[in-house]
């Protein structure tokens, strides 16, 4: 390749509840679900959007920004992208944010993004696991008026101002070219991310923001203060940055449940209807006497 | 106006054919529609696509917003987008449903993004009722109720946009029933002209593969699914005799897609397909909602599971406790009996 300018990326993350592993156990006996029984992780498809970013920025040089919004414990997984090599995160939280619906995440994300950037490439993952809606990252895209390229798998160049990657879709796939700044939603085919390194865990093991300091200080008293610790955190590049909504310049009437048009009505639990049903005992006899039920009333050919 | 007391529905075509989730919300819409007395219009965008107004009209739109462009011959974003946001600010509809196609989850968020309104992703159900907001003492009428499974586990979500226009949804293929056609039916065609700006065209598609799937989970009689409950890609082969032993299709939970032992095209569910089978056999699939929602619609339910606690059971006709892996050759077993002993009596 004749350019090798440097590609500045941020990818945009999601701290969720590990809503794959729901299992009998999760459930409560009334149908609810125990939260607390779910562990918090990083969202999958995020951990790809992040790695297609580190591997650009192996080939191409450049910078990897990571950048969730969430509730201060969200630190959890900018800390565990800084494992994974990002070179800088920043955590939004302020409760003002809370309630946010797509439409009000992305618009903090994109006041997030103009403070942090300018970037050539964002990165989202394809959806989120506990709304599985993919609306952000379009959303995102559209506040900041650049191109975004859904279902991104293989980025095949980038070459000038333009990228060339390829969506996967459920009907085909498809190459696309595209200008520069563009946001791309990856897939989880993308490939496969790489864990947290050792020694980067070692060596970045104090990576904190600041509602973690008092800890920090615990377990490693020759801290004096929190601000000789923020000294030596942010000449190490270890210093996870908090913004609120009045450092990212953010509107007040366009965050969190104020600046969320979606309103839920009303949450049902669901009502099983009670089916008519026999238990089939797991035997040979069992199973033969159900087929011949099934043959009889025409649902069995 | 071909906006206000409207129900728009965008309707995705690839190289001249209608996508079935178009259609069938196209019907969803006209139900909606007349609860409220409002019109129904389809939007059919791209290049050469004339003819394809005509078929929305008879599956029950009063109007078609016609973008005819050789730029909007294949779908992208910018373009589309451009389109779909001026119409909608000018037109002002009151409900925009789009198919949760990937084109649709793709140009969805795009407009509603910009149009700074409301917008959910694979409702499962859509109806029409009020909604009151205590604080200001206001009761909305004819709100578009936007049902949908809720976060992990088994809640149902009612979502509203009582303040922003259009109210928007996605909802993916099989979900709402396909509406019959009405030969003759008439409505009237309103073409539209792009005013692109030069920055619509930041992407162009250089090549483009379409695969059609070998899967035809949506019509299938029967639909043999696993879950996580099966223990391996090799396990599915079991599923799959079965399958073939029923003129069925193999289907399966997420599950059992994300833990890579089949392809996503076989996911049935919220985000995958919405089946009504004559019979669905539900082995080693615990039942989580979001699947539920895309299957408790078969006529008869088998469910084979070890936990006797599966909310599958709930709604299963036939209960099997019992491993998977020792089942499913029972059942396959006697099927085969009965296909012989058949045989032997009306020697057929």
């Amino acid at each position: 390749m004749t350019d090798q300018k440097p590609i500045h990326s941020a990818v945009l993350v999601k701290q969720v509840p590990d809503t794959h592993n729901i299992t009998g156990e999760v459930m409560t006996k009334d149908g609810t679900m125990n939260r607390n029984a779910l562990p918090a992780i990083f969202n999958p498809e995020d951990l790809n959007a992040l790695e297609m970013a580190l591997q650009i920025r192996e080939r191409r040089g450049g910078t990897v920004t990571v950048i969730t919004m969430g509730p201060p414990k969200a630190a959890n997984v900018l800390r565990d992208a800084l494992f994974r090599g990002a070179d800088r995160v920043i955590l939004l939280t302020d409760r003002k944010f809370a309630g946010a619906d797509t439409l009000a995440t992305s618009y903090v994300l994109k006041c997030a993004v103009e403070k942090a950037g300018p970037f050539d490439l964002l990165f989202c993952g394809r959806q989120a696991i506990d709304g599985d809606t993919a609306q952000v990252g379009p959303q995102l895209a559209e506040k900041l008026g650049i191109p975004q390229i859904t279902y991104a798998e293989t980025i095949v160049e980038i070459s000038g101002d333009q990228i060339v990657a390829e969506r996967v879709l459920d009907s085909g796939s498809e190459i696309v070219r595209c200008k520069l700044p563009a946001l791309l939603t990856v897939v989880g085919s993308a490939n496969t991310p790489r864990p947290a390194s050792v020694r980067r865990r070692i060596e970045r093991k104090l990576a904190a923001a600041p509602g973690e300091y008092a800890a920090i200080r615990a377990a490693w008293p020759e801290f004096e203060s929190d601000a000789q610790l923020e000294t030596y955190l942010t000449a190490h590049g270890l210093k996870i940055a908090v913004w609120t909504a009045e450092d990212i310049g953010a509107s007040e009437e366009q965050v969190g449940l104020a600046g969320s048009p979606t309103q839920v009505h009303k949450i049902n639990f669901v009502v099983l209807e009670s089916t008519e049903s026999k238990t089939i005992p797991a035997t040979p006899e069992g199973i033969a006497a159900m087929v011949q039920e099934l043959v009889h009333e025409y649902i069995v050919g | 106006m071909t906006g206000q007391n409207s129900i728009w529905v965008f309707i995705e075509q690839t190289d001249g054919k209608i996508a079935d989730v178009s259609l069938e919300l196209t019907g969803k819409a006209r139900e909606l529609a007349d609860q409220l007395g409002y019109d129904v219009v389809g939007l059919v965008f791209g290049h050469d696509v004339e003819p394809l107004a005509q078929q929305v009209i008879e599956r029950g739109a009063d109007r078609v917003l016609l973008a005819d462009h050789p730029e909007l011959a294949v779908y992208r974003t910018l373009p589309y987008a451009r389109v779909a946001i001026a119409e909608a600010r000018a037109r002002k509809p009151e409900i925009f449903l789009i198919g949760g196609s990937p084109n649709g989850r793709d140009l969805a968020p795009r407009v509603a993004s910009a149009l700074r309104c409301g917008l959910t992703a694979d409702c499962t159900d859509l109806q029409i009722g009020e909604y009151t907001i205590r604080k200001e003492n206001k009761t909305y009428p004819n709100l578009l109720y936007q049902i949908r499974p809720a976060f992990g586990g088994n809640l149902i979500a009612t979502i509203v946009n009582p303040k922003t226009r259009p109210q928007m949804a996605t909802v993916r293929e099989g979900v709402m029933r396909m509406p019959a056609a009405q030969p003759g039916r008439t409505g009237t065609i309103e073409k539209v002209v792009p005013a692109f700006e030069p920055g619509d065209f930041a992407l162009e598609v250089l090549s483009r593969q379409v695969r059609h799937s070998t899967v035809q989970l949506k019509e299938a009689p029967v639909v043999v699914s696993g879950g996580a409950g099966i223990g391996s890609a090799e396990d599915f082969a079991l599923l799959r005799d079965l399958a073939n032993l029923l003129g069925g299709e193999v289907g399966a939970s997420r599950a059992a897609v994300d833990a890579g032992m089949i392809a996503r095209p076989h996911q049935v569910g919220q985000t995958g397909t919405t089946v009504r089978p004559r019979l669905y056999i539900a082995a080693g699939i615990s039942g989580a909602i979001q699947h539920r929602a895309g299957m408790d619609q078969s006529s008869k339910i088998i469910a084979i599971n070890t936990d006797p606690n599966a909310p599958m059971f709930q709604i299963a006709h036939y209960k099997i406790v019992g491993d998977v892996a020792e089942v499913l050759p029972m059942i396959i077993k006697a099927l085969r009996e009965r296909s012989m002993s058949d045989g032997s009596t009306d020697g057929e």
